[in-house]
């Protein structure tokens, strides 16, 4: 390592989306030395293109209370959510909220003063009553509200920022500890060593593990396979949540909001066809119901379009002022991609990978958690995660919408909480071991290597398209274990992919060969866990086994990559306070 | 389909080029970025920035034809053939399509573009009406592409002294936000010959916002609230 630019913090801050801001934002109050490290400038992080809201129970528009939406949360999940966890979230909701006003976040306002709540999916009143409006929205443009905001707090608490600046491998001593990470900074080229006492990933999601999805590319799954290269497990990888409403053939997300405000879906007959499926809640059944529907309408022939391969969303019964006002991002995206004034006509729609459920484990703290020595979740040493990277799991075997924005700033502010108790018990830097960046360097090396080979677009392409065809929303037995040869046999070809760009300045060619890297690793993690859950819960719905099993299977996976091992952990079905939610059997 | 694109890459090059590069009509790219990823297939050293593909994170804010805008928001059908495709200008450039966006957050930073409040924080939300977060439409929607401040002469004449154009609509943003404190400080801040005053109305900017914002009115709205506070 002589010669590596080396920086030394307090704490280090893998990802600058909501998550990983929130969390600098706490330590940079507290005037701990915290860097953010983002591969881009923050205000690019994915948590821009959230759209319909955060939520918490205030109670501005309709009556509501925090219970009410931990037991829709515990619900929507399939019960499989860790139910302390989740009561820590909707009980810290609506002051999280309160303080993000604060941070100014121009939330859109009601006629008294307060911040404007619309419904979403799955969410009730009185534990499964009437509809509950709970989604705090700015306008359909909430998470570049809040993105922006926690940017700006952040610029004002000073808090250093490494932009553009690629994390390739944690560092990790002989005792386990997580020492910092290697990077390379993306313009010279330059490797760069980041020490800390703590270690906070905030990675987000992977869903550019599919051919179609409504995430950015840049959401490989980065953390996570750094978590697995160093030898920690993933949790719940089979749960990969297709979003009801991307447009159709490209994906980009259509929010739920527009659900929300009253629009609704229809088939080529023109039938609101939801009626079949969720007869209470209708188009605002949870996201998994409504993909399956949409799912099965094209599938029995009834989608729409001259390849009958989509259904249509239609909002223009809300009138030009709604649709201005509340929904302005989602016309410009629909006028744009799909070519449809949704003031005059309906969107065309289909399922779209939208949000990785599973991740790296924690527990409630934003604390790494793993099965080691003693207990099934024993921390692993100056090593956080949260966001979409992580598995608190607030969100189970299926997110509802809004919960993804709370569960950034919730845990964001968690975890930096227990850093700050962390530190206080280790004031130095744990010395280095030579060879700690030894398997960062070796994947450096492994790219400069040239001469004839496949190409990195090539073998991420055909990945994307195995992950669609063999881990979709519907699975068996047969097309996942077709999936695991596919995704094997990929890990193969990568091995002979080779970089024709050998250049140093801002070589995205070399950026990207490292995040298919990521990319494979966590396509393995997904088929694998998904190969092994043989019952049907949430996103994970199998057409051989297509009943839900509480007595096999309300239980954590784990994958790890060495072997390809899966193990099991336990839900923590007790919350913290309250009395447990039962598992009962999910209707909408 | 054919383009004209700016390389550079300063391990190897003296100076820029030009170079051609050309799709099959049928390639199925609609939108520009789609089309850059397909180059990008047949040549990988091809550098440009891009993330969201769906014109909310502004990282593929590029001159296209002569004119900024969001690769991944252009569609092709509507751009004349051979395509020409250069980095934003007024900006260094670090390799291709890559600029060094180092002077624009600078600028962002200046204004301090966050919100300013000096009374104890209420148990609930700061109450904001309706009309009040509506005078905030059109200012909070910036993504910081930098295509309005690279296109703006006055920004490339001036690039030390002149905030631009996006930065100057942040500092709207802020104080024309009910809940903010600072307008005082804000606007002496700006109150000076170069910072503000030298922009000259062309409105490249707002002609070129991939968001429709105007930043002319921002900065007019300033120059407003300046020459208000002297009456």
């Amino acid at each position: 390592m002589t010669g590596i630019a080396r920086r030394r913090f307090d704490c280090l801050v893998i990802g600058a989306g909501g998550a990983g801001l929130r969390a600098a934002l706490q330590l940079a109050q507290a005037e701990v030395s915290v860097a953010v490290i983002s591969k881009v400038y923050p205000t690019r992080s994915h948590t821009v293109a959230a759209q319909g809201g955060i939520n918490a129970a205030l109670g501005n528009v309709r009556p509501d209370n925090w219970h009410w939406h931990m037991y829709d949360t515990v619900k929507g999940g399939d019960y499989l959510g860790d139910q302390d966890a989740i009561e820590y979230m909707c009980r810290a909701a609506p002051r999280l909220v309160v303080e993000l006003e604060h941070y100014g976040v121009p939330f859109t306002r009601l006629e008294n003063g307060r911040i404007y709540q619309r419904p979403f999916g799955g969410q009730s009143q009185n534990f499964g009553g009437e509809q509950a409006a709970r989604t705090c929205a700015a306008a359909d443009r909430t998470g570049h509200a809040l993105l922006h905001s926690l940017y700006q707090q952040n610029l004002r608490a000073k808090t250093h920022f490494f932009d553009e600046c690629f994390v390739l491998d944690l560092l990790v001593d002989q005792e386990g500890y997580v020492l910092g990470a290697f990077a390379l900074e993306i313009e010279t080229g330059e490797p760069i060593v980041f020490e800390a006492k703590a270690t906070l990933l905030a990675t987000g999601g992977s869903a550019r593990l599919y051919r179609t999805t409504t995430n950015a590319l840049i959401n490989t799954g980065d953390g996570m396979a750094m978590v697995l290269r160093a030898g920690l497990p993933l949790e719940d990888m089979e749960f990969v949540q297709f979003h009801p409403t991307g447009i159709a053939g490209i994906g980009i997300l259509i929010s739920e909001g527009v659900r929300g405000e009253g629009g609704y879906l229809v088939n080529s007959r023109g039938e609101r066809f939801m009626e079949r499926y969720a007869p209470k809640a209708l188009d605002l059944a949870s996201r998994d119901v409504v993909s399956r529907a949409i799912y099965t309408e094209v599938k029995e022939g009834r989608g729409c379009g001259p390849n009958k391969d989509h259904v249509l969303l239609k909002l223009d019964h809300l009138g030009p002022e709604i649709i201005k006002s509340r929904l302005p991002g989602i016309r410009e995206s629909a006028m744009i991609f799909a070519q449809v004034d949704p003031i005059e006509g309906p969107i065309p729609v289909y399922p779209t990978a939208h949000y990785t459920m599973g991740g790296i484990p924690t527990d409630r703290f934003g604390r790494v958690v793993a099965p080691v020595r003693h207990g099934p979740e024993e921390a692993v040493p100056g090593l956080y995660a949260v966001g979409e990277c992580a598995c608190v799991s607030v969100h189970g075997a299926n997110r509802l919408g809004g919960n993804s924005l709370l569960d950034i700033v919730v845990f964001g502010r968690a975890a930096a909480n227990h850093i700050l108790e962390h530190l206080g018990e280790y004031r130095y830097h744990r010395p280095l071991p030579t060879g700690a960046a030894e398997p960062a360097l070796a994947r450096l090396e492994r790219w400069a290597q040239s001469g004839p080979g496949e190409s990195v677009d090539e073998v991420r392409e055909a990945l994307r398209l195995a992950m669609e065809q063999y881990c979709g929303v519907f699975r068996t037995q047969d097309v996942l274990e077709e999936g695991i040869r596919q995704v094997e046999a990929l890990v193969q070809r990568m091995e002979r992919a080779r970089l024709k760009d050998q250049s140093k300045v801002f070589n995205t060619a070399r950026v990207e060969a490292l995040e298919l890297e990521n990319l494979m690793e966590i396509a393995l993690a997904t088929v694998y866990s998904a190969a092994a859950r043989k019952e049907s819960r949430g996103a994970h719905s199998r057409l051989d086994y297509p009943k839900r099993d509480d007595v096999g299977w309300l239980k954590h996976t784990l994958y790890y990559r060495d072997e390809r091992r899966i193990d099991f952990k336990p839900v923590r079905t007790k919350p913290m306070t309250v009395d447990a939610f039962p598992p009962r059997e999910r209707t909408y | 389909m054919k383009f004209l694109i700016y390389r550079y890459n300063p391990e190897t090059d003296d100076k820029p080029r030009m170079q051609p590069y050309e799709l099959p009509d049928d390639c199925g790219a609609v939108m520009l970025l789609d089309a850059l990823l397909l180059l990008r297939r047949q040549d990988e050293t091809l550098g440009f920035r891009r993330s969201c593909r769906e014109g909310v994170c502004g990282s593929d804010g590029m001159n296209i034809n002569g004119r900024n805008g969001l690769a991944c928001v252009v569609r092709i059908r509507d751009l004349r053939q051979p395509i020409a495709v250069r980095p934003l200008p007024g900006l260094p450039v670090i390799r291709d399509l890559i600029v060094d966006l180092t002077p624009f957050f600078a600028q962002y930073r200046a204004v301090k573009p966050w919100l300013i409040n000096h009374d104890p924080e209420p148990e609930i939300e700061r109450l904001q009406g309706p009309e009040e977060r509506d005078r905030l439409n059109g200012y909070y929607e910036c993504i910081l592409c930098a295509c309005c401040t690279s296109a703006c002469p006055s920004f490339w004449w001036n690039p030390e002294r002149f905030l631009g154009p996006a930065a100057l609509l942040q500092a709207w943003r802020f104080i024309t936000d009910s809940r903010d404190q600072a307008t005082g400080d804000r606007l002496d801040d700006l109150e000076d010959p170069y910072k503000l005053f030298r922009c000259h109305t062309i409105m490249n900017c707002a002609d070129v916002c991939p968001k429709g914002l105007s930043p002319t009115t921002a900065i007019n709205a300033i120059r407003d609230a300046l020459a208000k506070r002297v009456l």
